[in-house]
């Protein structure tokens, strides 16, 4: 039933061109990153005299387009998450997956999942694009799959922000302003303690979490972190829907 | 299973900040009804149909539908029934065959018979033609068509529909009646409307909410009654009083309304037309009209509706 509704929203997000575009534009944006690490790192390295200022292609290029990546969907993120919800409830569609026989939780999952599995797609992409490097060169795997899976967690995390701020308003827009604003805070957060890394709310931030994945290390404990964020919002989603329910 | 009611509603009853939307609304439908919710606007029969639907928790009160209570198994409750709301929750971005598919997913119809069951969905509803529209390119009529093939698509064993006449061209409610009668004749059907006529026409029971209140639940035939019932509009040129009416055998009340015309009531089981037109001929009354005063149905339901100490008639069939 989860992959039902699921298949609803991939359905709806491919039925206007809004999915396609920002598709393409994410596409465009990280081909041109690639291109561009590709042509750098051979200035670099043929500047790098001594073997320990050597870094692999793959480092160089995949932290190039990988960084760019998740700093991009910060913003699409919230353009597409902000309708899964308010859109339904300003159309009043919402009673619809209300009287079929699948709970709220399922309803929740599944738009969440709908919307990962849309993301992914750039994911996937990423690795191919970056996977073409091994024509010429040795490239390590590893390094992509991890931060593979540590861009797939980042979206999905946002993604659960996304809907939880798009089950409290009608507005998609003011959705996506608010979704916009508590990600680009949680992202930035450890900037604001850069001078007292131990601090507990800089360990809150998305993007330090990010990081040991970025550098090609799953770490159980970001992705313990990744998950329980994932899960609170979800829930907190669930319940909001719940509120409409009983209070009407 | 003890009995074969499809719906039981047990003290219904929706508080919405301390107002009572709906107050101890209580009912049941048996297997092949349909039952018309009626009732002036804001009375209560949206949200006691988004309770039956489980879109809405009751504060106090139960629904079963199919001997499954909705509070403690929503999901096999909620499989029995089709819903469609007062604003349709149609998907405007999809074409006609993609959102009735989607709704025979949603609603469990097994993936072999998906094809079927859209297509029979699409048949009842007169909607074949338009199978490869968007649905928001539909006119109204078309969009409320589709509203109803999605609450039939998964055959449910009950179907709610919350006004599925309006916005709909005169041969199209013709069509829609016909498909409520239809599927009232195997399933339940529980409707809501202004249009009285229209109850007359497919309901078997009328349920008539003010206020929240029921104030009456009972058998079409005894509203029926009253409206074909006992009066008689008739226009004469040269009004008699009502004296020279009342003698007439089987005539019980006379009553003299502007335009020449005049409104008659008999008592049950006579029928004095032929005796008011044959007076009427022997006296030179100048008779030009006689006719069945229809407005009785309608009277039946102000009554009911405005009256502070209606009846609450409970006549179970």
């Amino acid at each position: 039933m989860i992959i039902n509704v699921a298949r609803k929203e991939l359905k709806s997000m491919f039925a206007s061109p809004m999915g396609w575009v920002i598709l393409s534009l994410l596409m465009f944006a990280f081909g041109t990153y690639y291109l561009n690490g590709v042509n750098d790192y051979f200035a670099v390295m043929s500047g790098a005299m001594r073997p320990a200022e050597r870094t692999g292609v793959t480092q160089f290029v995949g932290q190039n387009v990988y960084g760019f990546a998740s700093f991009l969907v910060l913003f699409a993120v919230p353009l597409l998450s902000m309708r899964l919800i308010s859109e339904e409830r300003r159309n009043q569609t919402l009673p619809f997956l209300f009287s079929a026989p699948i709970s709220l939780t399922e309803i929740v999952l599944g738009k969440f999942l709908g919307l990962v599995i849309f993301l992914s797609i750039l994911v996937v992409f990423i690795g191919l694009m970056l996977s073409t490097l091994n024509i010429w060169a040795d490239i390590d795997f590893g390094f992509i799959i991890a931060n593979s899976i540590g861009l797939t967690l980042m979206i999905a995390s946002f993604s659960a922000l996304g809907l939880y701020f798009s089950s409290m308003t009608q507005q998609p827009v003011v959705a996506a302003i608010l979704t916009f604003i508590a990600l680009f805070a949680l992202m930035f957060l450890d900037r604001f303690f850069a001078g007292d890394p131990s601090n507990t709310l800089a360990s809150l931030s998305l993007t330090r979490h990010f990081q040991s994945f970025s550098g090609g290390l799953i770490d159980t404990a970001d992705i313990a972190y990744f998950g329980l964020f994932i899960a609170t919002f979800l829930t907190l989603t669930v319940r909001r829907l719940d509120a409409d329910r009983l209070r009407g | 299973m003890m009995n074969n009611f499809t719906v039981e509603a047990f003290e219904l009853t929706r508080l919405y900040g301390g107002r009572e939307a709906v107050s101890n609304v209580s009912f049941n439908l048996s297997k092949g009804q349909v039952l018309g919710f009626l009732g002036p606007n804001g009375a209560g029969k949206s949200t006691t149909m988004k309770m039956l639907t489980g879109n809405l928790a009751p504060s106090n009160g139960s629904v079963k539908i199919c001997g499954i209570d909705m509070m403690e198994n929503p999901k096999e409750a909620k499989a029995l029934i089709g819903y469609l709301p007062e604003m349709r929750p149609l998907y405007k971005e999809f074409t006609v065959d993609e959102y009735l598919t989607i709704a025979a997913r949603l609603h469990r119809v097994s993936s072999g018979n998906i094809k079927k069951a859209v297509e029979a969905a699409k048949e009842r509803c007169g909607l074949g033609h338009m199978s490869k529209r968007l649905i928001e390119n539909l006119s109204n009529g078309y969009q409320q068509r589709v509203g109803i093939a999605q609450a039939i698509i998964h055959s449910p064993m009950v179907v709610i529909l919350d006004e599925p006449t309006v916005g709909l061209d005169p041969i199209q409610i013709r069509d829609i009646r016909a498909l409520i009668r239809e599927v009232g004749s195997e399933r339940s059907v529980i409707i809501s409307t202004h249009i009285l006529p229209e109850v007359e026409m497919v309901c078997d029971h009328v349920q008539i909410i003010d206020k929240g209140k029921l104030v009456f639940n009972g058998a079409i035939d005894v509203l029926k009654k009253q409206r074909i019932g006992n009066k008689l509009l008739i226009g004469m040129h040269n009004m008699p009083g009502t004296e020279a009416v009342l003698q007439i055998a089987g005539v019980v009340e006379a009553e003299i309304l502007p335009g020449n015309l005049m409104r008659v009531r008999f008592a049950d089981d006579t029928s004095p037309a032929e005796a008011i037109v044959q007076a009427a001929t022997n006296n030179g009354w100048g008779l030009y009209q006689i006719a069945p005063d229809q407005t009785s149905l309608e009277d039946v339901f102000v009554q009911l509706t405005y009256q502070e100490q209606a009846v609450t008639e409970s006549v179970a069939a």
